[in-house]
């Protein structure tokens, strides 16, 4: 049964780290890092199974700051959106050396 | 057992014979009070002194007897607090004549340093030699501050000058009466200090200011060897005081090496201070400040203090023939070279500071063939006839600056080309420099002749002892001793020829206002003059006794006998190795032959250059270029200045600027701003990394996070 659960999480996770590294659009690769905290809140959900309640209550929290962080970061997108009118990352490259 | 002032609480029965000290922490403190009371006006006034230095340093007041407020309380408190101190020092030196005191006295305040087996208290010892020493330099030091009121009366930083002289004094007293070597080399250095100060009193004037440096850093190399010497005495002795240290010494080997090294560099020390070959050269550029301070430290005290560091380590010189050789030694050879100096020098200053230097060897070679007491008793003469001669020098100088000032004559004041004839305007002053150079010159009956005859006839004593070291040595250094003799009678009399006799040669204008000194001025002169003739008759030998001395039932070999105490261990360890001293001279003959023959000598010398120089026309001025041959060498000091500034001060110079331009500006300061260099071109490199690319981010995270990840994995 873990096994499966991890072999899923472990998917998810690469399908997440892969919709980071090639796509452009901001706001998927927003989604693909929610993807990828929620493999691991599967992960850690499974392993509660067999190492108690701890795993359950790290998933709160990582849900916690993902929505905060859904909050800002939406926000940021929003007004870079308004600025560029493109939500293309390779629009955004005036903080560099 | 003792309060804070010394003042002894009895707790024992009381017998008569026991010494009581009389407020014996009240000499050291009210120098010091005086100190901090001129020192505070000297800071409030300083505004107005400084202003006044810029525009030439004086105050021209006029004839009158008003005083501007800022020199009224100085002129009471700095003499003032001197002579409290001289009357306290006087009443304890009356206690200790009544009574036998056989071990030294000492005071315990407070603990200055406890570190470990090392302690040292704050503790002044008093005994024979250091209340003898600080009856000299209270009561000599008393007379010149009472000079400097006079003398000093037109200086703008007149209470500066005071708050310094009373300064200087604390220090040597804490130099005299200090208990162990720590606490004699804090008034050392703390009399270099003010050395240095008051050369530089007229800091303005950059020559002045440099020789006040040069002073000072002459001394450092004599304080080298004094610390070294230290460190040694606290390896072997394991305290530093002084009567533990000695009462040990008494056991050590005689003649061994580590006490030669330790009386070596302790003598290092005392030739930078009473400017001894090689590190003389500081004393003749220290003319530089204020003549009374010339005649204060640069005279009769602190550089006296070398012979009173020999003297007090008495026991260790003793045990060392090699360093009381070398004591002799370098004692006479300066004494003759100084004297060679002072031959041909126009600076009425310069002579009399060459021939400081000159009769502080002599000191050295009585102190170095173990006649301690006449050592002692030359640097007390000496501290009174070299005194009047400075401060007589400065009423010469006083006078002339005055009326050279007076006239807008721009010529040195103080050279003796042009003087010549200043009898008629100042009799005192020509009258009592007249004694001391009397005095100075060894003619009976003033007090240079039983002193400086004294060390002559120990140096040929010493040298025919049965088991002498050196008795070659010995002989040729009496023999130096007495042509240094003959040539002081000679260069003294050139002076007093100079300035006082002849046709005037200031000019007609200017002579109108050259005038005796007021009585400020010519009191200590007349004070100092008595004891330049007085102060020989306290130590007679019992061999001159019935030639030389039909005075009256006189006090024979007094100071002889006082500092026995003090000298007696040293004599015996001398008895001991070294047999008795000689009857006879080389040349045969014994000591009253010789007294008479040297006395003879010196008297003849003064009368024949007397004649001789009066009638030799000095030319207004003579110019220095006319000199030739050896007497420009004379003149030129043998050109050790120079010598030394090839041999010491360039290479130092160079070696300096290497470091400074090669091994700071490019090795050190090369590293310094390469490591900044380094660390803004690898932040260059690594900021190239920062592309602004998400992606890129990304994607070197995710390597990043597998990589840590495989490292923790593997």
């Amino acid at each position: 049964m873990i096994t499966e659960a991890l072999v899923l999480s472990a998917m998810i996770f690469v399908l997440g780290t892969f919709g980071v590294l090639v796509r452009r659009n901001a706001i998927i690769m927003f989604l693909c890092i929610e993807l990828q905290l929620n493999a691991v809140n599967l992960a850690f959900i499974a392993f509660s199974r067999l190492m108690g309640i701890d795993g359950q209550v790290f998933v709160f929290f990582v849900m916690t700051v993902a929505a905060a962080e859904a909050a800002v970061g939406l926000a940021i997108i929003i007004s870079v959106f308004r600025h560029y009118e493109t939500v293309n990352v390779d629009n955004f490259k005036l903080l560099r050396w | 057992m003792y309060n804070a002032l010394g003042v002894g609480v009895q707790e024992t029965v009381e017998t008569a014979t026991q010494f009581q000290p009389f407020f014996p922490g009240l000499i050291i403190l009210l120098p010091l009070i005086g100190f901090l009371i001129n020192g505070a006006l000297a800071l409030r006034h300083a505004q107005a002194s400084a202003s006044a230095v810029r525009l030439g340093g004086e105050l021209d007041l006029g004839e009158g007897d008003h005083l501007p407020a800022t020199h009224t309380l100085p002129s009471y408190v700095a003499p003032g607090v001197m002579l409290v101190a001289f009357l306290i020092a006087s009443v304890n030196f009356a206690r200790m004549l009544s009574v036998e005191l056989h071990d030294p006295h000492v005071i315990e305040y407070w603990t200055w340093i406890a570190t470990g087996a090392f302690t040292v208290e704050a503790a002044i010892q008093l005994d024979q030699l250091s209340i003898l020493m600080t009856m000299i330099v209270t009561g000599v030091g008393f007379l010149i501050h009472l000079f400097s009121v006079g003398y000093m009366r037109d200086d703008a930083g007149y209470p500066r000058y005071f708050s310094y002289l009373n300064l200087f004094i604390f220090f040597m007293l804490v130099l005299v009466m200090g208990a162990s070597y720590p606490l004699m080399f804090v008034g050392w250095e703390g009399v270099g200090l003010c050395s240095y100060l008051l050369i530089g009193f007229w800091f303005s004037d950059r020559e002045k200011s440099d020789a006040g440096k040069k002073a000072f850093i002459v001394n450092r190399i004599g304080d080298f060897g004094f610390l070294i010497a230290m460190f040694l005495l606290f390896g072997m002795f394991g305290t530093l005081d002084f009567v533990p240290l000695f009462s040990q010494a008494a056991d050590l080997e005689y003649g061994s090496g580590l006490v030669t090294a330790v009386t070596l560099f302790l003598f290092l020390g005392a030739a930078g201070k009473s400017a001894q070959i090689p590190l003389y050269v500081w004393l003749p550029d220290a003319m530089a400040g204020p003549t009374p301070v010339s005649a204060l430290i640069h005279a009769a005290t602190m550089v006296t203090a070398g012979v009173y560091l020999v003297a007090r380590s008495s026991v260790l010189y003793a045990l060392s023939p090699i360093a009381s050789a070398t004591v002799a030694g370098v004692g006479v050879l300066t004494a003759l070279f100084a004297a060679t100096i002072a031959l041909k020098q126009n600076d009425i200053k310069k002579v009399l500071a060459y021939s400081t230097v000159s009769q502080l060897g002599y000191m050295f070679v009585g102190v170095g063939v173990g006649a301690y007491a006449a050592g002692i008793f030359h640097l007390m003469t000496h501290a009174f006839f070299k005194a009047l001669l400075f401060l007589g020098a400065g009423a010469v100088i006083h006078s002339m600056h005055r009326s050279l000032h007076r006239t807008n004559n721009h010529q040195d004041p103080q050279d003796m080309r042009n003087m010549g004839g200043l009898r008629a305007f100042m009799p005192i002053t020509w009258v009592t420099m007249w004694v001391a150079t009397f005095a100075i010159s060894g003619i009976w009956p003033f007090a240079g002749f039983f002193s400086k005859d004294e060390i002559i006839w120990q140096t040929a004593a010493f040298g025919g002892a049965a088991k002498a070291p050196y008795p070659m040595l010995y002989q040729v250094y009496w023999v130096i001793a007495l042509v240094a003799a003959i040539l002081t009678a000679f260069y003294m009399t050139r002076m007093m020829v100079m300035t006082f006799h002849g046709a005037s040669r200031t000019g007609v204008e200017e002579v109108k206002h050259l005038r005796e000194s007021p009585p400020v001025m010519w009191i200590p002169l007349i004070a100092l003059a008595l004891f330049s003739v007085v102060a020989g008759w306290i130590n007679v030998p019992e061999a001159l006794r019935e030639t030389f001395m039909g005075l009256g039932p006189l006090t024979g070999e007094w100071l002889h006998d006082w500092l026995e105490p003090i000298t007696e261990q040293a004599h015996h360890i001398q008895e001991l190795n070294l047999g008795e001293v000689a009857e006879q001279a080389p040349f045969g003959g014994g000591e009253v032959t010789w007294a008479l023959v040297s006395t003879t000598l010196a008297l003849v010398t003064v009368l024949a250059s007397f004649q001789f120089l009066r009638r030799q026309n000095v030319k207004v001025p003579a110019e220095d270029t006319e000199l030739s041959g050896f007497s420009k060498v004379l003149y030129n000091k043998w050109y050790v200045d120079e010598i030394y500034d090839r041999l010491i001060v360039q290479p130092l110079i160079k070696s300096s600027r290497f470091c400074w331009k090669v091994i700071d500006a490019k090795v050190i300061d090369g590293v310094v701003n390469g490591v900044g260099w380094a660390a803004r071109a690898l932040g260059f490199v690594v900021s190239m990394f920062q592309t602004g690319t998400v992606n890129m981010y990304a994607f070197v995270l995710t390597i990043g996070a597998l990589i840590i990840l495989g490292v923790s994995v593997f």
